[in-house]
């Protein structure tokens, strides 16, 4: 039954519509996948083979009723950091050891409530904190993809790892995901998936682990731009519950798809060229403008001048955030609880036992930059820098330019445990470099496979549009995905 | 930002910040952290060139005005629920160890 699992969510929502396959027997050949694969990819933190089964046959009596929903039947992966009632919810941390809502998030429960089925809960990156999914209590993700000749192991880029893995590896239709700095975008990138990060408040953000507030922003991974669009249809919504969400109609993004793009200005900045890129980016960049230019779009020459700031900037913000959002972990009301002499004892032994390296990095770099004598030089600054960094962009779209393409990452997959960047912390943040702008201006971003390296890894291209312009995004990147082809990993697992 | 040396942090510095974290940090992890977030905090340094005259800080990515609600009760009457969680708890109270003398 191999067949089942490589259908696109598209594929599968017309075979079940038409009674040639049923969800109990899709979701089955999901969770048979899951089985065999995942001790070799590590893509799931937590199965949840009888609900998703109990779910689905839900599903196969609603299809027969005539009253499907958008994704009825169709099995996904949910992200750690979503919580979802009675499972595992930990944000792949120690310090919520154990931690099972009693609510589910704003966005699972609009898949739910559309038919959708859960396979279980995705590795990550702990609390989100990371381009590697290296820093997951759980373990690393392995990337289904390999370098051709190579048994190496590489990641599949984070936080999202494990979103990007299960997708590209098909133990998922498709993945919800969130991101922050780029943890939509460059696991998507680095898997040969299509990923987007919609204009922040787009989605809610209720039920959904913090990280970085003014950042956060949930979004699908899914095999190709339609099912990403089906995917983001389902997830959107605006949420009494949290005040950040927009009051904005939510489009059918996939009747986006095929749309033309003659006459759309596209910019090309120039700040996205930086030292030390390899030639093979810069070539595929250059691709992407052919692919678009033959589709009638016209090519500007931009400038986004605060390009480079934006992740210096983005290195304190976070930081400063994630300390106060993640206080709350003290061991009171859930999670681990390691005893102390008295409270104090407690909150320090428990946090210092629950929490991760990377992450305490970025707690005592948010408390330091947030601290008495440092606020206004650090986190001030930062906070100015990013409305210059906004200030940019919109100067760019009132200047007529629609959309914006760059390259995603500034490399393709790399090995587990690479020795520089487990040396270096910077290095490692470096690979947000061309993902973390957008997170910053709060616009929407989407990554689409658009080839492969010398090496036979995955690349992606980026686009960047206006806010709340998520079809925009899609047309185009329809545009790039039809001319570009599909990539899937060869299997060695 | 501030002059040359502000971009460092030393012992001291640390041990303060870990304490205002409320993390616990044994001597080694001090001395390797003062490592990591100069790293850090010297690839942060470069913010200080750009020219913020008359910018105004971020406070909101999406301009948006707060949606407000009348200040009803709308939730509650849950204390099972909200204590399920807990590693500590007696009659629906968080059970923690001494808090003040």
């Amino acid at each position: 039954m191999t067949e089942l699992t490589s259908l696109t969510i598209a594929e599968a929502r017309d075979k079940l519509k038409a009674k040639d396959i049923r969800a109990v027997e899709l979701t089955q050949a999901y969770v048979d996948a899951i089985q065999a694969a995942n001790e070799a990819i590590n893509a799931y933190v937590a199965v949840t083979p009888d609900k998703a089964l109990e779910m689905a046959k839900a599903s196969d009596e609603r299809l027969a009723g005539g009253k499907a929903g958008a994704l009825e039947g169709i099995p996904l992966g949910i992200k750690d950091l979503f919580g979802t009632r009675d499972v595992h919810t930990q944000a792949c941390s120690h310090i919520l050891d154990g931690f099972q809502p009693k609510y589910e998030s704003t966005v699972t429960q609009n898949l739910w409530n559309d038919g959708a089925v859960m396979l279980g809960k995705l590795n990550m990156d702990e609390f989100a904190m990371g381009s590697s999914n290296e820093t997951s209590y759980y373990g690393p993700v392995i990337n289904p993809w390999r370098a051709e000749g190579s048994n190496q192991q590489l990641v599949p880029g984070g936080s999202s790892g494990g979103s990007a893995a299960a997708v590209a590896a098909h133990l998922c239709a498709g993945a919800t995901a969130t991101d922050t700095g780029g943890s939509i975008r460059q696991p998507a990138a680095f898997t040969g998936t299509v990923g987007i990060k919609p204009t922040y408040g787009r989605c809610s953000r209720w039920g959904v682990v913090a990280f970085a507030s003014s950042l956060d922003q949930a979004g699908p991974i899914a095999r190709d731009v339609r099912d990403a669009a089906i995917l983001l249809k389902s997830m959107a919504s605006v949420d009494a519950k949290d005040t950040t969400s927009v009051d904005l109609p939510v489009p059918d993004y996939e009747s986006s798809l095929g749309q033309s793009v003659k006459g759309m200005k596209i910019g090309i900045p120039k700040e996205y060229r930086v030292e030390g890129m390899p030639e093979e980016i810069e070539k595929l960049w250059q691709q992407g403008v052919a692919w678009l230019k033959d589709a009638g779009a016209e090519i500007v020459d931009i400038t986004l001048p605060h390009t480079k700031y934006a992740l210096p900037a983005y290195y304190i913000v976070a930081p400063a955030e994630a300390s106060s959002n993640l206080a709350r972990y003290d061991g009171v009301r859930y999670g681990l609880r390691v005893d102390g002499k008295d409270i104090v004892d407690m909150y320090e032994k428990t946090r210092a036992a629950g929490f991760g390296k990377e992450v305490k990095r970025r707690i005592m770099i948010g408390t330091y930059v947030l601290s008495a004598g440092y606020y206004d030089a650090y986190y001030l600054q930062a906070q100015k820098v990013r409305t210059l960094i906004k200030r940019d962009f919109e100067q760019v779209f009132d200047a007529g330019v629609d959309a914006i393409l760059t390259p995603a990452t500034p490399s393709s997959a790399f090995g587990v445990a690479d020795e520089d960047l487990a040396a270096d912390p910077v290095k490692m943040y470096l690979n947000d470099i061309f993902t973390v702008t957008v997170n910053m201006a709060g616009l929407p971003g989407i990554a689409v496979p658009a080839g492969l390296d010398h090496k036979g890894l995955p690349l992606g291209l980026q686009l960047i549009g206006k806010p709340f312009e998520e079809e925009t995004l899609f047309k185009t990147a329809h545009v790039i995905e039809q001319a570009a082809g599909r990539f899937t990993p060869k299997k060695w697992w | 930002m501030p002059g040359a040396n502000a971009m460092s942090v030393d012992l001291a510095t640390v041990k303060r910040v870990a304490r205002l974290a409320r993390i616990a940090v044994s001597d080694d992890e001090v001395e390797r952290m003062v490592g990591e977030l100069n790293g850090i905090l010297g690839f942060v340094e470069q913010l200080g060139e750009v020219d913020v005259t008359g910018v105004e800080p971020m406070t909101s990515v999406t301009p948006m005005v707060m949606r407000k609600r009348t200040d009803d009760v709308t939730d509650g009457s849950k204390a099972d629920d909200i204590v399920a969680n807990a590693p500590a708890t007696d009659r629906n109270f968080f059970l923690v160890p001494k808090v003040v003398e």
